[in-house]
């Protein structure tokens, strides 16, 4: 039967009917065509943790090479080269590959169960995003196995990485392996940006909207705007050095620090964006275990915000040592002491939490707790750079790689482990190991300070980043090995945290819906959920809809088993951006290959810009037209087409 | 005794209705992307532009013919395109042809002329930054008309074959947001590149 | 030299002395904030009811809580404080060293190039200018004015004990300043990745009173010595055929400015740009085998037979 124009939904109860009747509509195919063509987002989530986990090996494998060849000075387990692609490919694997896509596989899986929804605004957009973000990571990577892989560090500085100096593969793979790794980041940022405002439950006003989507929100916001940067830094290189441009050679007029201006201006807004999803993970997460709510939620929302804006204000603070004008200095200075004002509003909001609630020591609170004093240190040695006469002493040494790692692991990889603790019962029904998790715990928090907490010492003695040996007699050997000794021992903890997930996914004991007690929608389903989340859209009343009856916060409460059934075809409610009032029902498509066609035919095109196949190029172009075609022509079942009279 | 919020609401629209929908979010986001690319462009001309030394810009005084009859022509192509999407709500097939048609039409003889300003031009896009920025960013902008030529022409073809109706047309709409963004970006690169030297940018 | 060449924990000159209470402060600030945030997570942890997993989160019932928000308020009005000092601190200190205090008292440019440091010394005539190397002394007391180039790709000039970091960037020209408190020997180092051997792209600015600059500077600006010995003799004909390609000796045929100003190759103390000490037994496995020190490096490996190797020896030995 096909939906009419206007219809008034049907309120039901949550039943058995219902749910069977729902699941044939929503459920995947099985086997490989539905694994290739699914467009279930709790799917894709899994798909984006699980990759950027492998990644996340990947990437402390070439680290903890890296520790072994600087353990000592003047050691030659690497040649230059090869420790130049080691540290280079380090930094793309852990900035590009790992820390935005868990966030987004966190993200993707959890958005729609947290606002009541069925799915994300763009479904077949989420499983293109996903095949995208596989296929530029093999990309990348299959230029680091072949010998030429980045090898001018993450952030890429010309002239260095003109083809002048640097002649081979590897600035090609990596110029076009960032554009077709953008391609992905923007797309799932427009997802996410649209699902925010029109896919939220009935009465999830956006003052109910749990820390954990303002995160994710704040960043795609963000990212849609300066992505598109750095992907035109990266296109504009590979011009440069397959056409002869001269948009950064200084003997065609053009500019070297053009290049730093528009990778900083990414840059400084994306290490952002990959800490203010996991900052709302912790404000989510940790109060489950306080056994209260989160202090200041407005003021920790708008301050998500504020950062983000700020974040806007302040890369040139990576460019202190280039010679810019003082004044222009100064401002940069200044915003970028006055951005840890936002930052640390949440750390006391944390802090408060835990003082007035009544806190319960699971692996998950530890993670989500110790990162508050890993967050701090990676902050307070930030702050410490903002100062443009220290920053002049402390850039591009030790310290500054000290900083970037503190606020990394502390501010991405502590909570993000937590965070897996926390939900890994919701998605896959079994709980993890508590006691192995608290040896975890350990091994991590221990081994991490062990490893970097020194670096600030090595750096302050001076030690340059990005050097493959160094002399003995700097006063840096001890330092090193016990840096060295510290990531093998953090290493240990991450192997740890891996051992946990698979040894508690085969045999882990049975969860339950709400293994916590956590107050958010995702706990009021099965864990793990049913493929179309909620047999009924339910009906938000306060910011914690499972926790109303302690907290008597408002006096409706949520409706949970009854609502609207919105079961006559693959459908799920749209709601107004502020007040999220019911405003259109929305029929979502159904699996569809047309994601994954338009992921090979855009990564064809790549390999022949790569290769220089220009016949490929016009072929795999044409490729693209096609799927695209093929994705957008407008469907009966989505009622983008005209509907047949009826009788 | 706390009662349930429960929200009952009547009548609501069943998929995109008109040009109400999310495809049109969908569509406003890429726009803002792609306009955030060519912020960017725009940047790198104005940095390299503010600090390079006279003689930087090749032709101190662009040449306004053919750039600015083309650039009306564009944007008047933009109304046409709306004439057509109004042929859709309309109902009205031979309209909705002849605006998409002449859109089309319109675009194509500005992506023509802008390829023959390109081929008359002495200079070529690896001769200095100059000549790199200038034939990139309009490089850029042509593949945006492409796409969007693209786009008019598939919409072109659905609405002849009476795809669309005056409710079920977001298609439509949303395929001409994205040529109304094509045209406007437009309007900011001729602006830059044909206008302000003369208003006396890095002369 | 100290222990830790590179520190900047203690200055020698104006520009890190000016830093240098800055960096503790700030440094003070951090660690302070962070023994507090640790005793109150630490302290907060400690009050925690139940230790355990899924039972006795619930277990532990959610009840109305209290407000909370003064946490907040209380604790950005404290943080607010030393976050403006170190801004006034902060600009009055950059006012102070962006410039040099008055009119520099001699002026260097420095390129940068793949891994070694030109350095050139201008004066009125061009007979009282001249290039050398990796090695640049200066007067004590005297703001010394640094004119920095990139010759390929950024480099970028620090010597942590006088001053912070400036960059070397191709097509722009960059000023540095530094001035030296007391004599002394003071390490530097490229700190802009820069390729394959960025990390032995160091130096050395030897600070030394004025006299002995000048009678430095009078020496280099000397054309090399004629060869006395024949086996000099037999060097210098294959440093002129040879190493001239890349290498200059003033006085002599071997003219090129592709690599290091030999001149005065012997007034160094160290070679390869800070990475080996100069002695005969080094200067003998660099000229002939650099690859296998300094892998990646664009002098190439030489080839030289046994005698050849010492004639040239000999005759760089009289390059003082």
């Amino acid at each position: 039967m096909k939906p009419a124009a206007f219809r008034t939904p049907e309120i039901g109860d949550d039943n058995g009917v219902l749910r069977a009747r729902l699941h044939a509509i929503w459920e995947t195919q099985p086997g490989w065509r539905g694994w290739l063509s699914t467009v279930d987002h709790k799917e894709i989530g899994l798909r984006y943790i699980v990759t950027a986990f492998v990644m996340l090996a990947l990437g402390g494998i070439e680290a903890l090479v890296i520790r072994l060849q600087l353990a000592g000075p003047d050691l030659h387990l690497l040649t230059p080269d090869q420790y130049n692609q080691f540290f280079s490919t380090h930094g793309m694997t852990m900035i590009f590959l790992y820390a935005s896509p868990i966030l987004s596989g966190f993200s993707n899986y959890l958005w729609p169960l947290i606002f009541g929804s069925r799915d994300m605004a763009f479904p077949r957009l989420n499983a293109f995003s996903y095949w995208v973000y596989l296929f530029a990571a093999l990309f990348l990577y299959s230029g680091f196995l072949i010998g030429a892989g980045p090898n001018d560090g993450w952030f890429n500085y010309v002239p260095y990485s003109e083809k002048d100096y640097n002649p081979g593969l590897n600035q090609d793979f990596y110029a076009l392996g960032m554009v077709l790794l953008g391609i992905s980041t923007s797309v799932g940022a427009a997802n996410f940006i649209v699902t925010f405002f029109k896919m939220r439950a009935p009465g999830m006003s956006i003052n109910r909207v749990p820390i954990f989507a303002w995160g994710t929100l704040t960043a795609s916001a963000a990212n849609l705007v300066v992505v598109p940067a750095v992907s035109l830094a990266f296109f504009l290189l590979w011009l440069d050095r397959q056409f002869a441009t001269d948009f950064f050679r200084p003997a065609g007029g053009g500019q070297p620090l053009l290049w730093q201006h528009l990778f900083w201006l990414f840059g400084h807004p994306w290490v952002y964006a990959i800490v203010l999803p996991a900052m709302g993970m912790v404000s989510d997460g940790l109060p489950v275990f306080c056994r209260r709510p989160l202090v200041g939620y407005s003021v920790v929302a708008l301050s998500t915000i504020a950062t983000m804006i700020l974040g806007f204000g302040v890369w040139v603070h990576h460019m202190f040592a280039t010679g810019l004008p003082g004044l222009s200095m100064s401002f940069f200075s200044g915003a970028s002491i006055v951005i840890t004002f936002p930052s640390a509003v949440a750390v006391f909001a944390w802090l408060a939490t835990i003082w007035t609630g009544r806190p319960v020591v699971t692996t998950a609170f530890l993670f989500f707790a110790s990162m508050i004093l890993l967050f701090v240190i990676g902050g307070v040695s930030g702050f410490m750079t903002a100062s443009v006469p220290v920053d002049w002493q402390l850039t591009d040494t030790y310290f500054v790689v000290a900083h970037i790692h503190y606020v990394l692991i502390g501010i991405n990889v502590f909570p993000v482990v937590g965070a897996a603790y926390f939900w890994f019962p919701k998605m896959t029904g079994r709980m993890m190991d508590e006691r192995l998790g608290r040896w975890n715990f350990w091994t991590m928090f221990l081994g991490f300070n062990l490893g970097f907490l020194p670096m600030h010492v090595t750096g302050l003695l001076g030690m340059p980043r990005r050097v493959y040996t160094y002399s003995d007699g700097m006063g840096w050997d001890i330092l090193n090995l016990v840096t060295s000794i510290g990531s093998f021992v953090f290493a240990i903890g991450v192997l740890l945290f891996f051992i946990n997930c698979w040894k508690s996914l085969r045999s882990g004991p049975a969860a339950g819906d709400n293994p916590w007690d956590g107050p958010t929608l995702e706990w009021a389903v099965s864990s793990p959920p049913p493929p179309y989340n909620f047999a009924v859209i339910p009906t938000v009343a306060s910011r914690h809809p499972l926790w109303e009856d302690q907290l008597e916060e408002s006096v409706a409460r949520t409706s949970i088993h009854r609502g609207m059934t919105l079961d006559q075809a693959k459908e799920t409610i749209a709601t107004t951006p502020l007040d999220a009032l019911p405003e259109r029902i929305v029929e979502m498509p159904g699996d569809s290959y047309a994601p994954l066609l338009l992921a090979i035919a855009l990564a064809v095109l790549f390999v022949a810009l790569l290769l220089k196949l220009t016949v490929l190029v016009v072929i795999a172009l044409a490729a693209v037209f096609l799927a695209l075609l093929l994705w957008l022509w407008p469907r009966r079942e989505l009622l983008e087409r005209r509907e047949p009279a009826h009788g | 005794m706390a009662e349930l919020a429960l929200a009952t609401p009547r009548d609501l629209p069943v998929g995109p209705i008109g040009r109400s929908g999310l495809g049109w979010w969908g569509v406003a986001t890429l726009v803002a992307s792609e306009a955030a690319l060519f912020g960017y462009l725009l940047f790198s001309y104005y940095y390299i532009g503010a600090t390079a030394l006279p003689g930087w810009l090749l032709e101190p005084r662009p040449k306004l013919l053919p750039a600015l009859p083309n650039t009306i022509l564009l944007v008047a192509s933009s109304f046409v395109a709306i004439y057509g999407e109004k042929g859709v709500e309309k109902n009205n097939r031979a309209q909705a042809l002849i605006g998409l048609g002449g859109a089309i039409v319109m675009g194509a003889i500005f992506a023509a002329v802008q390829g023959y300003e390109w081929w008359e031009k002495p200079y070529q896009f690896g001769t200095t930054s100059y000549a790199s920025l200038y034939f990139v960013t309009t490089g850029i902008h042509m593949a945006h008309v492409f796409v969007g030529l693209l786009v008019l022409a598939s919409l072109f073809g659905w609405a002849a074959v009476d795809f669309f109706s005056p409710r079920r047309r977001i298609s439509v709409s949303n395929g001409v947001l994205y040529w109304h963004f094509v045209d406007v970006v437009w309007l900011f690169v001729f602006t830059t590149y044909y206008l302000t030297p003369y208003l006396g940018f890095a002369q | 030299m100290s222990a830790t060449p590179l520190d900047y924990l203690s200055s020698a000159g104006r520009r890190a002395d000016v830093t240098l209470p800055l960096t503790w402060w700030v440094l003070g600030v951090s660690v302070a904030v962070c023994v507090i945030i640790a005793a109150l997570l630490w302290l907060g942890i400690r009050r925690a009811r139940a230790t355990g997993g899924a039972a006795e989160t619930r277990a532990t019932p959610v009840e109305r809580p209290s407000d909370g928000l003064r946490w907040i308020t209380v604790g950005l009005a404290i943080s607010a404080v030393p976050l403006l000092a170190t801004l006034i601190w902060t600009m009055a200190a950059l006012a102070q060293i962006s410039g040099p205090p008055r009119r520099p008292g001699l002026t260097i440019d420095v390129t940068g190039h793949q891994w070694w440091w030109e350095v050139q010394y201008q004066g009125a005539e061009p007979s009282d200018t001249f290039t050398t190397a990796n090695e640049i002394h200066i007067p004590v007391g005297v703001p010394v004015l640094v004119r920095l180039r990139g010759g390929d790709v950024i480099h970028s000039f620090w010597v942590p004990k006088l001053a912070g970091k400036t960059d070397a960037i191709p097509g722009q020209n960059n000023l540095a300043w530094i001035q030296a408190r007391r004599p002394g020997r003071y390490r530097g180092q490229c700190t802009e990745y820069c390729g394959t051997q960025h990390a032995r792209m160091g130096f050395e600015v030897v600070a030394e009173p004025r006299d002995a600059f000048e009678r430095w500077r009078t020496a280099q600006l000397q054309t090399a010595p004629p060869p006395v010995t024949p086996a000099q003799a037999r060097g210098l004909a294959l440093v002129s055929f040879r190493c001239g390609l890349c290498h200059a000796v003033r006085g002599t045929d071997a003219a090129s400015h592709y690599g290091p100003d030999l001149t005065h190759l012997m007034s160094r103390r160290m070679i390869a740009a800070g990475m080996l000490p100069n002695n005969a037994g080094t200067l003998a496995g660099w000229t002939q085998n650099p690859q296998a020190l300094k892998p990646g490096t664009l002098m190439p490996d030489q080839h030289l037979s046994g005698s050849e190797l010492a004639d040239v020896g000999a005759y760089l030995e009289t390059l003082k």
